[in-house]
């Protein structure tokens, strides 16, 4: 009867294959995770929307930075694509269970994830936003985030100071409708420039989903509706990028002026080049490790942050305009995330 | 089951010792995921004390119900051969619908409820309709609507994500509590859908039809099983699992998000698949299902416990979905050979 338990099941044959693969990945992968329900030790928990965009990479290297610097743990978790949030509240629910002492969360649906913040905080657990705020803003104890809309104004300063009295005819290459992050770089720009919404200046706009693909065929697209734009707002460098690779495919680089916010890598590489004007840099880095710092601060000493803190804004151009505060290339490369 | 057992069987006929019913316990559909989901519990709890706690075992059950829903769908398609690729987009434009109706409409809850299920159910006949009377594949007819669903999702919630939902809509998120630990109602909703699905695929006509169906639809065709009609009912019925799916989602992050459901569909094909059930239809144990989507939940939660990053849950997902279908794939080839 040996012989046939051993040869008869091919099911149990797959289970046990099953089971083996299991365990060996599981022993795998829990290794760095020792000591990890030890009393005593605080924990800080990270949830980023994605665990791909170079931004979130940026984010979590802070974290776990300062997480080191501190002797704290780092608990990390994001969704599976921008807008996901019913990962993120899985994330949010998995590290109250985990007991963190703090969750720092850059939030996919700034209203969905709303009722499981209130949640962890009705847990005592300190809530920060990092880089966007949920909706109502007070839903998180605290919000380190770039200005927006400080973003936006810069380049439509710097756009305008270049342009002068030249006629200016605007793409605006936009994230998408009611995300606040692009809304307000959107108003930004405009009250940089100094128009309004509707103004006839403005020839195309168009939203890309912040995406290079997305942001060629949105330029395409403009291009044909008003060949003669001279000036294009992005909302980020991989919209940029894409509108750039638009432009040189119908010959018209050279003429156009494009602008952009985040200073990743590849974007102030591309304000080098010259395919990018001017762009606004902002600091995942320092967003997270402020807020690494915020949760130890309040697992020692019971004081939990509040408000809002402004992470920090620079221009990074080569071409610098009078009258706009600006950094050159080399220091947005020192300084640049992804 | 297979020619080797039959074979073994001969040397020794009848003899019901216990090893050998141990052994045919083993081969019974839904053994090996549940196993493998006892072993991942198991591990769990060496590692970390929180994870072995009834608040915590309650979360994930309650984190896996909506998926778990729509597996039960998806099962029931799966199991006649087909695939439906439209559920996660069916069950978001479902809980757009309810919460839009009750909060824009000021719609009573139970009627705006009934109407998002109505939308879930009418999408699965449009499935069914198109696989039986136009003769499409249903991956095609899926993806078709799929598409649709999730265009007309963000086209009736201009994108915004629908807040302030009336209690009627949310009771499903609520919890009472069990034996000092607190239960979620849509877990136990979750759990009646699979104990009915269960009940209907193993006792009524109509449940040993859809095996039968899947298996070789051409001989159930010949032994006078109205093969159309069935799969019709299957497909609208899945319409329907999705609306309750939808009422789960709704209770669960207590919004109406036009974003969700967005890898929902190929996360249900995966607890299906874990769950031992098998992609060419007509095998598989709705159980398994149960177990495939619990699996997927106990890893996400227990690698979380252990701070382990969220990453590493897609890589296993990803390699236990492989070593399935592997097992399935053997099963098959020694079960002709």
């Amino acid at each position: 009867m040996k012989r046939d338990i051993w040869t008869s099941s091919r099911r149990r044959t797959g289970a046990i294959v099953a089971i083996a693969a299991l365990s060996l990945v599981a022993a795998g992968c829990g290794k760095g995770a020792k000591g990890s329900s030890s009393g005593g030790e605080i924990t800080v928990g990270l949830i980023t929307k994605t665990d791909t965009n170079p931004f979130f990479v940026k984010m979590k290297e802070g974290a776990q930075k300062e997480a080191q610097a501190k002797g704290v743990k780092l608990m990390t978790a994001a969704g599976k694509f921008d807008g996901d949030n019913a990962s993120q509240v899985t994330a949010v629910e998995n590290m109250i269970a985990a007991g963190v002492k703090g969750i720092l969360i850059t939030p996919s649906d700034t209203k969905a994830i709303v009722p499981s913040l209130e949640k962890a905080r009705a847990k005592g657990i300190e809530v920060i936003a990092l880089d966007t705020p949920p909706e109502p803003q007070s839903s998180a104890d605290a919000l380190f985030a770039t200005n927006n809309l400080n973003a936006g104004i810069l380049i439509g300063k710097y756009a305008k100071a270049s342009f002068g009295s030249k006629p200016a005819k605007i793409a605006m290459l936009d994230l998408a409708p009611g995300i606040s992050v692009g809304v307000l770089r959107h108003n930004g720009f405009l009250q940089g420039f100094g128009i309004k919404q509707g103004d006839p200046s403005i020839a195309c706009q168009q939203d890309t989903q912040g995406d290079q693909a997305k942001g060629q065929t949105a330029m395409e697209n403009c291009l044909q509706k008003a060949p003669d734009i001279n000036l294009v707002y992005t909302i980020n460098e991989p919209a940029a990028l894409g509108a750039y690779t638009a432009l040189k495919s119908a010959g018209k680089e050279k003429n156009v002026m494009i602008v952009s916010v985040d200073g990743g890598c590849t974007g102030v590489k591309a304000v080098q080049s010259g395919q990018i004007a001017a762009t606004s840099q902002q600091y995942p880095l320092k967003m997270a490790s402020q807020g690494v710092d915020s949760v130890v601060d309040f697992a020692k000493g019971g004081k939990k942050a509040s408000g809002y803190t402004d992470t920090g804004l620079n221009l990074i151009t080569n071409k610098a305009q009078p009258g706009v505060d600006s950094k050159d290339v080399q220091f947005g490369l020192a300084n640049c995330w992804g | 089951m297979s020619t080797a057992t039959a074979t073994d069987r001969s040397e020794a006929p009848q003899q019901r010792s216990l090893l050998s019913r141990t052994s045919h316990f083993l081969t019974l559909p839904a053994v090996g995921p549940l196993l493998a989901l006892l072993l991942a519990c198991v591990y769990f709890s060496v590692r970390t004390d929180r994870f072995l706690t009834g608040a915590n075992l309650s979360l994930i059950v309650q984190q896996v119900m909506v998926v778990g829903a729509l597996a039960v769908g998806q099962t029931l398609v799966i199991l006649t051969a087909g695939i439906d690729l439209s559920n996660g987009a069916v069950m978001a434009l479902g809980s757009i619908f309810m919460t839009k109706l009750a909060v824009s409409s000021g719609m009573p809850g139970v009627l705006a409820i009934l109407i998002g299920i109505a939308v879930c159910t009418a999408f699965g006949a449009l499935n069914g309709t198109l696989v039986t009377m136009a003769k499409l594949p249903p991956f095609i007819v899926t993806l078709g609507t799929w598409n649709i669903a999730f265009a007309l999702t963000h086209v009736y919630s201009k994108d915004q994500t629908v807040t302030g939902l009336p209690k009627s809509l949310t009771f499903l998120g609520q919890t009472f509590p069990m034996y000092n630990t607190d239960v979620t109602y849509g877990s136990v909703l979750m759990l009646v859908l699979f104990a009915v699905a269960w009940y209907v695929l193993r006792q009524t006509a109509a449940g040993r039809h859809v095996y039968a169906v899947g298996d070789n639809r051409e001989a159930a065709r010949l032994t006078g099983i109205p093969d159309r009609r069935l799969l019709l009912t299957v497909y609208t019925v899945a319409g329907a699992v999705y609306g309750i799916a939808a009422l789960l989602l709704v209770g669960r992050t207590s919004v109406g998000d036009p974003q969700a459901g967005q890898t929902d569909n190929l996360d249900s094909i995966t607890a299906v698949v874990l769950g031992g059930i098998s992609l060419f239809g007509g095998r598989g144990s709705i159980v398994g299902a149960l177990c495939g989507a619990l699996i997927v939940g106990v890893i996400r939660n227990g690698l979380q416990l252990t701070g382990v990053p969220s990453i590493y849950q897609v890589l296993i997902t990803g390699i236990l979905v492989i070593v399935a279908v592997s097992v399935d794939q053997l099963a098959r080839r020694k079960g002709r050979a």
